[in-house]
């Protein structure tokens, strides 16, 4: 039988070229960060990334304990005792695998467990579609998860390195869920950068779980019951610990740059041709590619349209997009995802970016919500026109309507 | 602005799956030792992890990183410079897990671009079996028997890199052969695979597909309903249950036709078929029974007669027939259409009879599935023989 081995290149310094896809990228990302305690339950397209680290685990190239639960709701509980006693953990999930966690993903931030998990968005059943949509990964954002939205492998395996750094930095202590498009990501194989070990252990300092730590020798109650005495103290301390979080990652981004060599700019969102831009589109995830393509060509025809992709959803950069978005006529967010009933019956990323608009000082540019790509359906060039074609008519005091469904057969 | 390449891997699910990752892989990695930036991926539409259903792989290679962005940018390529077959039977037509009704297999190649088949059969009929269209193509042979292997096993039979080899002739600008031989001795560390690919390059037969050439058929397709158009609360209805058959000679009526999927009809899943010989059949049901896609129709006289429209071609049928060569699988090559077998012999039992024979002694090797021990070792070796041969 062939070598299953990724063909690679020594690199100066360790580090090496790899034809992988974003889901081998987080199990490489895995390997790096020399995770404890992995406890895996199949979806799909999660389940590439348990795939790619049992192979790791079987072929003697990584050392964990690998656990194959009977379900995703014991799969997450797994890991967070695991974290509990001090183990460095990553679990994940898709779509209604996810859901089916949900108890467990409550409890996690709230005993400050920083637990690092990939989520391969998936449509929610039913109907039982694969293919991307953000819903999964977004019921989790009130309660105290770091979500962050990559859109290509290399993203995806720094980002795996960042959220370690992240989650479990002593004044944070939250999980954190690495939100890959399924297909898009998971699923193709492209050249990333994989850095040396030396690299992966200068950056990320080993788990100290200090005064929380699950131990006999630091004798310590977890998650006793409590009543209304307690809860809102308990609520405003991971408040206050989301509120850390932008900080913290600030560092972690500046600290990554130093060391791998690797800049992403603004951690929070990514500007492209927004320099001298009249309008801007808004998205998460791989959508990125197709807008960035229509991008260069509507600019061919004069049209100046910048793109900024939410790179963090939560913690959420309110004030720094407000001020990066006062810069624009209008703005058009792209959905991958719903909430029916919300206000506008918008998607969740347009009721965020307006929310974060209000308050600010700044000019309010219009802010129109397309709802696209629903169940991984292709966001084509032509779509993102149509878009684009809306948010200049708001830009130029035209009313508009303030959700659309774009690419839907009507 | 640069040039963008993209070359399809049609394969079968399970069977094939691992070929075609290999394939669609080393030519990304064989384009980056020549300075191409490139990606490769499975179409997620698709379900490959069911025998046999077709399914694709992509690989996309630029000449520049903005380039390759753009062809990124489209779910799958909207055209391709080269596509390739690793099994013949693909070349009637493609229908896949995801709906789109049944496509040509060259319909997404370029004017003027490569169809590569991996066959034993003659150019001629490779051309026949494929749909006709507006614009020339070529096609270029693979000699080799169809490489099928398992989800858990591979059969190392070189048709990877001899196909690999195929593409560097075919299109020396995606790829080079040095660069093509350098990544199969880094991927596989085997000389003798890179000298397989070596002599793929050097023997590859090309032809030139004129337009009109080849199948005739519209290949079936269907308009998806608009969202108010579709039944609330993901609910569809049920497939009737059917209705009687008519016998072609006395008209009359009887035993049933089951009513079928209209908008996804499977049969391009099919590598072979049965054949029924409905003078030996003692009617025992066993075949109607077992089909896991109920693809015999009952006649009136309480024959059973297998649909070319359902059949998936899995061979269960004969497996459980407790006749000899009453239900009798034969390699999907040998057949032009699917019209009934049953009707046919109701016209003429003799001449259905001499084509039954002419079938089964030209069946070939059965396409899938472990059938002794110690049977893909011997396998490889034949197909080694072809390559070292052909």
């Amino acid at each position: 039988m062939a070598t299953l081995a990724p063909a690679v290149e020594e690199k100066k310094g360790g580090e090496r070229t790899a034809l992988i896809t974003g889901s081998e990228a987080i199990a490489v990302a895995c390997q790096l960060a020399d995770v404890d305690v992995i406890t895996a339950y199949p979806i799909r397209p999660y389940d590439t990334v348990m795939q790619y680290i049992a192979k790791l685990v079987s072929n003697g190239e990584m050392d964990c304990e690998y656990i194959v639960a009977e379900g995703e709701h014991s799969q997450f509980e797994i890991v967070k005792h695991a974290s509990a006693v001090g183990a460095r953990v990553f679990c994940g999930s898709s779509g209604v695998g996810w859901m089916y966690a949900m108890e467990a993903l409550t409890v996690t931030p709230a005993l400050r467990i920083p637990m690092v998990c990939m989520v391969g968005n998936r449509a929610l059943d039913d109907p039982g579609a694969f293919g991307t949509e953000h819903n999964d990964a977004l019921a989790v954002r009130d309660l105290g998860w770091m979500l962050t939205w990559v859109d290509s492998g290399q993203e995806a395996l720094d980002s795996t390195l960042i959220a370690y750094r992240v989650a479990e930095d002593r004044r944070i202590f939250l999980p954190c869920a690495i939100s890959c498009d399924g297909a898009f990501l998971t699923h193709s194989q492209s050249l990333l950068q994989i850095p040396s070990q030396e690299q992966v252990n200068e950056f990320l300092p080993r788990y100290n779980r200090a005064d929380l730590l699950l131990h006999p020798d630091n004798p310590i109650t977890v998650a006793p019951q409590a009543n209304e005495d307690w809860v809102m103290e308990i609520r405003r301390q991971n408040y206050a610990a989301m509120e850390r979080t932008y900080g913290v990652i600030k560092e972690a981004f500046a600290d990554f740059e130093r060391i791998f060599g690797r800049s992403y700019g603004n951690p929070f969102f990514e500007e492209y041709m927004t320099d001298d831009a009249d309008v801007v589109l808004m998205g998460m995830g791989t959508l990125s590619t197709p807008v960035k393509v229509a991008i260069r060509q509507m600019r061919k025809a004069g049209k100046k349209v910048g793109f900024v992709r939410l790179r963090w959803f939560r913690p959420f950069a309110a004030e720094e997009l407000a001020q990066c978005l006062s810069r624009f006529q209008a703005v058009g967010v792209i959905d991958r995802d719903y909430s029916f009933g919300s206000p506008h019956s918008g998607g969740v990323v347009a009721g965020e970016v307006r929310n974060a608009l209000y308050p600010g000082a700044g000019k309010k540019p219009p802010v129109l919500g397309f709802i696209c790509g629903l169940g991984g359906r292709e966001v084509t060039i032509p779509d993102v026109e149509k878009i684009t074609e809306s948010v200049y008519q708001a830009a130029e005091g035209k009313r508009q309507p303030l959700t659309q469904w774009i690419g839907l057969r009507e | 602005m640069g040039k963008l390449y993209a070359v399809e891997i049609v394969y079968r699910g399970i069977f094939q799956k691992k070929l075609a990752t290999n394939i669609s892989r080393a030519i990304v990695l064989a384009a980056h030792l020549d300075g191409k930036p490139g990606i490769s991926f499975g179409r997620y539409g698709d379900s490959p992890e069911r025998n046999g259903i077709p399914a694709k792989n992509f690989a996309i290679v630029a000449t520049d990183e903005q380039t390759l962005q753009e062809g990124m940018a489209k779910y799958e390529p909207k055209e391709v410079d080269i596509t390739i077959s690793v099994d013949d039977t693909l070349c009637k037509g493609v229908e896949s897990w995801a709906w789109y009704g049944l496509q040509p297999i060259n319909k997404l190649t370029k004017p003027g671009g490569t169809l590569i088949v991996t066959s034993m059969e003659p150019a001629e009929k490779l051309i026949e079996m494929a749909h006709n269209r507006e614009t020339p193509y070529n096609l270029a042979i693979v000699k080799g028997s169809r490489s099928f292997s398992g989800l858990w096993v591979y059969k190392d039979d070189h048709t990877d890199v001899r196909v690999l080899g195929a593409i560097a002739k075919v299109m020396p600008e995606l790829v080079s052969l040095d660069a093509m031989k350098k990544t199969i001795l880094q991927e596989w560390k085997d000389p003798v695979k890179v000298a397989s690919a070596e002599k793929s390059y050097n023997r590859v037969t090309k032809a030139l597909v004129q337009p009109g050439q080849g199948n005739p058929e519209t290949p079936y397709q269907f308009e998806l309903p608009k969202w108010h158009e579709m039944g609330e609360g993901v609910a569809i209805p049920c497939i009737p249950v059917g209705k009687t058959v008519e016998d072609p000679v006395t008209h009359v009526l009887g035993g049933i036709r089951p009513d079928r999927n209209p908008t996804f009809k499977k049969f391009s899943t099919r590598t072979m078929r049965p054949v029924v010989n409905f003078e030996t059949c003692i009617k025992c049901t066993l075949c109607w029974l077992q089909c896991p896609d109920t693809c015999f129709d009952v006649t009136p006289e309480g024959l059973y007669d297998a649909n070319m429209e359902a059949c998936c071609g899995c061979g269960v049928c004969e497996a459980v027939c407790p006749v000899d060569k009453c239900v009798t699988m034969v390699a999907e090559t040998e057949f032009a259409d699917n019209g009934s077998q049953w009707e046919t012999w109701r016209k003429d039992s003799t001449g259905y009879l001499q084509w039954l024979n002419q079938k089964i002694e030209s069946r070939p090797e059965r396409s899938h599935g472990f059938r002794f021990k110690g049977q893909y070792q011997e396998q490889v070796g034949e197909m080694l023989q072809i390559a070292q041969e052909s």
